[in-house]
């Protein structure tokens, strides 16, 4: 190629390029140093009303910027691996399935966030620390299809137990533990329920009572299970389904036309408890603006807002919870835990044994 | 020469290597002690396995279903050809998501086969096998029956006139001259179905994994930077092998053989047998490509009045910031960035390696240029993360990441549909003009360019599809506030509920049409001579 | 000298394509290169035009060396041997194409594509398609389109060899009378000798990257300096002998040659016309084993006894029959010894 022509070309390729920018200019990034602007990293699931976000501009002075990054899973890793020149000021969405990770990593500085006397102990797992602050939480349990159950005149399965029991024998999804949050979590409830030593049995029985393993819950929930809209849409045909305890709200406050009762329930003794965090991020360029989202992050307003958003209960202490939840889905009241270090030390082994046991 | 080679240097070569380092190189050392590790593990062994057999099995099939259309497409001439011939090619283009859950709709749960007759082949290997050859269809297709289009007839008839049956003829004759061809398909089928992702992870289920697949998870989910590491290397060898061998077939398939114009070689068919052949070639086509896009443009409509069509205008669903219909816009600003960016480079890489004193080195930058095709898009979607992480080149929040992303699987279709049409330019040509007075940049405006514009829109028109259609590093690397097409429809068919899914297929059938008129004005500006896709 | 060749060398894969060759072309001159293919004559013509850089050596023009100049900046004209007319472009804008380059004004150029069109007997061709033009349009379009930038140096490669005979010979003479009218200098290479000796005014016959011979028509028709350039002209009666007074010792036996011829061992070229043919019982006895009709005279193969065969040319009323017995008898004017 002769010089000449390679540079016609490069002026070419420059000209394109400007006129697109210009095209999509609203899009392109503003800099990020920028101290009027705080950037929050989340995952996809992330969601808040416009009027208590402006609310917070308003009152703090700081613009937000929100940059979702795949699903929980992605979000954390991705954060890792940029920490040393992060794309944020803070972290939201790191649970306790994956918080050993985040902080063995040094993800996060520390920070207490103003109002945190406030919110459970019991979800403060990183009390001496502070290097992330309890946001959310929720519970991954089975739900069941309550028109299956009551067409077979059959009580539903209320632990994990239950499940395994000859009467509900090829009902059951779940979620590969290997790639879904929830499967991950149902593992770890039948993990804690049963010790180290147990669980094993367990998924062995279940798997000779015909469970039936998918890769993600969106496939799970809305395709095979029968009682969410999707799944009668798709014709699902699996009444039970390891999901959340917040999703038969979700049913009756997203369906087109809204039903009187929820169509699913929630079966409380299998569940498991996922807490969510935010965090400072590492090298933040607007620690300060950081901060103060943290502290709405917990604040009244962002969480009485979060419930019908994100479907997560709040995890302030007097937050009003929404009749919806109350009504069709409360949270669990003893479910399954498990502290971050017992997961960190063991997650990995078990998902490698979980899955050559049931999935090859 | 420079400009494809500093673009791929820095957008391809450059984060692979800087995710691949992070992964093997623990406190400045390489681990390459590793590589023995992951691979002796029994499970790592049987994803390779499996990757290359369903990949060898694939190929076979689609072989075996797809030649018999080339041969009705280069040989018959038939009402409704061109047409046919676009929408064949339709689901080459499509994003996996779409042809995924298009595919669930036909063989899942409750598919049409299940409803008929109780048939049901999601998360058997027979899913991911029909899928491979739905997708592939169109390569074998076009590349073999574009060939054979164009070899001379009257070969075989010489050899008839010498006393040879028609089968011996045709193994004698047309077989020996296709064979270059038949295998560069064979090799391109088998390098898209071993590097499979999107079709292993939607129909699959949690049993099958695809060594794609197995970098995704030990990537993004189980952060196993160093087994990701192992797996990109063994795959990046696997892939190199198969390039090798593929540019090897495709130069000798460019030695000399008498073509004709394509448009003189059809003809009616003749007689009960070639009528049947067409037939079945015709009922294939409509069970395997047209029947799970028909059902996924019937889902579309289930609502009364188009109303998950009406729906996608409404930006209050929470799913997306933006109303989904905006990822029309979104996708077709990207996909032109995009198309721009791989014709470019596409185009300066095809002219230098058109040249007749391409040296070694550079005709082994031809094989390179099809590396992004068979890489990992989560490998190059982190690589970007933490390679293009400080300034100048901090992209990482920049939209034109995605088109750059895109513009990478756009580049090698661009290069192998120009580099035909420049090689059959006749340098001496190039030499007149210079010696009439022309500079090298007047000899290649007012010589090649005229004759290569067509092919230049043919590749333009692919590379717009493919980056319209991509989905893998663009759902990593696309902000939720500028989803694309396919990322939209990936997220609504995440999200419960019947609206949900009903816009996804509406936005699909939208994609689809949009590649479906892309590629029927590309089949009217088809010349004789363009390449192999 | 408009143009001068100073030991240009042309090496592709370690052979001298084009091996030290000394070569001048004088202003308002015709020269035609002949020399068989592979001889390295449209080397020669790249080589001058810039489109291959010479190994070492120098071509100037005008006294210039071109060395480093591209072929556009060199203002020579060459015409391809398949003319390489550009296919998507009507005849008008292919003959336009050069003016163009060179920033002629569109209505200057459209009234000089007129002329030249007329010049070369395409009158009002100029929207033609040229994919539409017989091989002698062709050729013409390419003239006019080499013509068209006024190049002051015009290279014609093979100008005239994919056309047939009859074509060929009218074309060769419009082509010298139309130099001759332009005084346009031309540098040719051709391997057909008629066309050659038709066109110029001096040839130079190649043999393997080298010149063999330079000179007028007449001077290498008449004396060819070597062996080679003898047979490649098409005589075939060329022979070692030792000449002794005004007679040669030949495997054809006693051979006489003109006075002042050199002596001692030499090569002797014998011309067919000196090949005279007398009754079998006379001079050499031979067999005829071939005769070619070429219109006006045949050529007679004769095989000798002993020695090579030899060829002759005859009047069609005194060729004899293939098979019949001949003698054959010598003229010394017409045998010249090479070396």
């Amino acid at each position: 190629m002769h010089h000449k022509t390679l540079g016609a070309v490069a002026a070419g390729l420059g000209l394109v390029a400007m006129s697109t920018l210009t095209a999509c200019g609203s899009t392109d990034t503003k800099s990020a140093a920028d101290s009027k602007t705080v950037t929050l990293v989340s995952h996809d699931s992330w969601a808040v009303s416009k009027d208590v976000l402006q609310d917070f501009e308003k009152q703090s002075g700081y613009k937000v910027r929100v940059l979702k990054d795949g699903d929980a899973g992605q979000a954390v890793n991705k954060a890792i691996l940029t920490k040393d020149n992060p794309q944020g000021d803070v972290f939201f969405g790191v649970d306790n399935t994956l918080l050993s990770r985040a902080l063995d990593n040094g993800l996060f500085q520390p920070y207490t966030a103003k109002g945190l006397d406030e919110v459970g102990a019991a979800y403060q797992l990183d009390k001496d620390k502070h290097r992330v602050t309890p946001v959310d939480y929720g519970d991954i349990c089975v739900n069941y299809d309550k028109a299956y159950f009551s067409e077979h005149r059959l009580t539903p399965p209320q632990s994990f137990a239950d499940l395994a029991k000859p009467q509900y024998k090829n009902l059951l999804v779940t979620e590969n533990a290997a790639t879904s949050s929830p499967g991950l979590g149902f593992l770890l409830g039948s993990a804690a329920q049963y010790g180290d030593g147990g669980w094993q049995g367990y998924w062995k029985k279940l798997k000779a009572n015909g469970v039936k393993v998918v890769d993600g819950w969106e496939q799970a929930y809305s395709q095979e299970f029968s009682g969410s809209s999707g799944g009668k849409k798709a014709g699902g045909d699996r009444p039970l389904v390891v999901s959340y305890a917040s999703s038969p709200p979700a049913e009756v406050v997203d369906a087109t036309k809204r039903p009187s009762t929820a169509p699913t329930g929630v079966s409380y003794g299998t569940c498991f408890r996922q807490i969510e965090f935010a965090g400072l991020l590492g090298n933040a360029r607007n620690p300060k603006g950081a901060k103060a989202f943290i502290d709405f992050l917990v604040s009244k307003e962002f969480q009485e807002d979060m419930p019908l958003n994100m479907y997560v209960y709040p995890v302030l202490k007097g937050a009003k919870v929404p009749a919806e939840f109350t009504e069709y889905g409360p949270a669990a009241q003893h479910p399954e835990t498990m502290a971050p270090a017992a997961i960190a030390a063991n997650r990995d082994q078990w998902v490698k044994s979980w899955t050559s046991l049931v999935l090859k | 020469m420079a400009l494809p080679v500093a673009f791929f240097a820095v957008f391809f070569a450059w984060p692979v290597a800087a995710i691949v380092a992070r992964g093997l190189k623990v406190d400045g050392a390489w681990q390459f002690g590793r590589i023995a590790d992951v691979v002796t593990q029994p499970d790592i062994r049987h994803v390779l396995w499996f990757t290359t057999w369903q990949a060898l099995a694939s190929t076979a099939l689609t072989l075996l279903l797809a030649l018999p259309a080339a041969y009705v497409f280069a040989r018959f001439d038939f009402p409704g050809r061109a047409v046919l011939r676009a929408v064949v090619t339709v689901p080459f283009v499509l994003p996996t998501v779409v042809a995924g859950s298009a595919f669930l709709a036909l063989v899942g749960h409750h598919g049409l086969l299940d409803e008929l007759w109780g048939v049901r082949l999601d998360t058997t290997v027979w899913a991911i096998l029909l899928a491979h050859v739905f997708f592939n269809y169109a390569v074998v297709v076009r590349t073999v029956g574009g060939l054979w289009a164009q070899l001379d007839p009257r070969q075989e008839e010489a050899a008839r006139m010498l006393g040879a049956s028609p089968l011996h003829a045709w193994r004698k004759v047309t077989l020996p001259a296709l064979a270059p061809a038949v295998a560069a398909a064979a090799l391109m089928v088998f390098l898209f179905t071993f590097t499979s992702f999107g079709v292993v992870q939607i129909l699959g289920g949690p049993t099958f994994s695809t060594l794609e697949v197995e970098i995704y998870r030990q990537t993004s989910e189980v952060f196993d930077l160093s087994t990701a590491a192992v797996l990109t290397l063994v795959q990046f060898a696997a892939v190199g092998a198969i390039l090798v061998v593929h540019a090897w077939t495709v130069r000798r398939r460019e030695s000399a053989l008498r073509l004709v114009d394509a448009g003189t070689t059809a003809r009616r068919p003749r007689g009960a047998g070639q009528w049947a052949l067409l037939a079945g070639v015709l009922v294939t086509v409509a069970l395997l490509l047209v029947l799970p896009l028909a059902v996924l443009v019937r889902r579309s409509l289930d609502a009364p009045g188009f109303g998950y069509y009406r729906a996608l205008t409404d930006s209050d669903g929470g799913t997306f910031l933006v109303a989904p219909v905006d990822a029309v816009w979104t996708s077709l600003q990207y996909a032109v960035a995009a198309t721009a960016i791989a014709v470019v480079v596409g185009s300066l890489a095809a002219a230098a390696l058109a040249r007749r004193d391409a040296g070694r080195l550079v005709r082994g930058f031809d094989a390179l240029l099809m590396l992004p095709l068979g890489v990992s898009a989560v490998t190059v979607g982190f690589g970007f993360l933490i390679a293009l992480d400080k300034p100048p080149l901090d992209l990482r929040q920049s939209w034109i990441l995605v088109p750059l992303a895109q513009a990478l699987v756009g580049v090698p279709f661009v290069v192998r549909t120009m580099l035909p049409v420049l090689r059959a330019v006749d340098a001496r040509l190039r030499e007149a003009a210079a010696v009439l007075g022309a500079s090298p940049w007047r000899v290649w405006r007012e010589v090649d360019l005229p004759l290569v514009r067509r092919a230049l829109l043919v590749a333009a028109g692919f590379a717009f599809a493919v980056s319209l259609g991509e989905f893998g590093a663009t759902v990593f690397i696309a902000r939720p506030d500028n989803p694309t097409l396919p990322v939209a429809v990936a997220r609504l068919l995440s999200r419960p509920g019947d609206l949900n899914y009903g816009q996804a297929m509406a936005l699909s059938t939208i994609l689809m049409v949009v590649c479906a008129a892309a590629l029927l004005i590309l089949e009217r500006l088809r010349t004789d001579r363009t390449g192999e896709f | 000298m408009l143009l001068s060749l100073d030991a240009a060398t042309v090496r592709l894969g370690g052979r001298a394509v084009l091996d030290a060759v000394d070569l001048g072309v004088a202003e308002h001159e015709v020269v035609c290169v002949l020399g068989p293919s592979g001889s390295g004559k449209s080397t020669l013509l790249r080589a001058v035009a810039g489109l291959q850089p010479l190994s070492c050596g120098r071509v100037l023009l005008d006294g210039r060396d071109q060395c480093g100049v591209p072929a556009h900046k060199r203002g020579v004209g060459l015409m391809f041997q398949d003319h390489q007319l550009f296919p998507q472009r009507d005849v008008g804008a292919n003959v336009a194409f050069g003016p163009r380059m060179h920033g002629v004004p569109k209505g200057e150029r459209d009234a000089e594509v007129g002329k030249l069109l007329e010049l070369v007997g395409l009158p009002g061709a100029a929207r033609r398609s040229v994919a539409a033009l017989s091989g002698g349009e062709q050729q013409r379009v390419a003239l006019a389109r080499a013509l068209a930038p006024r190049p002051r140096l015009l290279m014609l490669d093979e100008p005239l060899g994919q056309l047939d005979r009859s074509l060929r010979e009218r074309l060769v003479v419009e082509l010298r009378e139309l130099f001759g009218r332009l005084g346009t200098t031309v540098l040719a290479v051709t391997h057909d000798q008629g066309e050659a000796f038709a066109l110029a005014d001096r040839v130079v016959v190649m043999r393997d990257g080298r010149i063999a011979q330079s000179g007028t028509p007449l001077e290498v028709w008449q004396r060819p300096a070597d062996a080679f350039v003898a047979r490649f002209l098409g005589f075939d009666n060329v022979v070692r002998a030792t000449v002794v007074g005004e007679a040669a010792d030949s495997p054809w036996g006693k051979l006489p040659v003109p006075e002042g011829t050199p002596q001692g061992g030499r090569t002797l070229l014998v011309r067919p016309a000196g090949v005279r043919l007398v009754p079998a019982d006379a001079g050499l006895p031979c067999t005829v084993t071939a005769r070619t009709f070429k219109g006006t005279h045949v050529a007679v193969r004769l095989q000798p006894a002993d020695g090579p065969h030899l060829e002759a040319a005859c009047a069609l009323r005194d060729a004899p029959e293939t098979g019949a017995s001949v003698g054959v008898e010598f003229d010394a004017a017409e045998i010249v010894a090479l070396d």
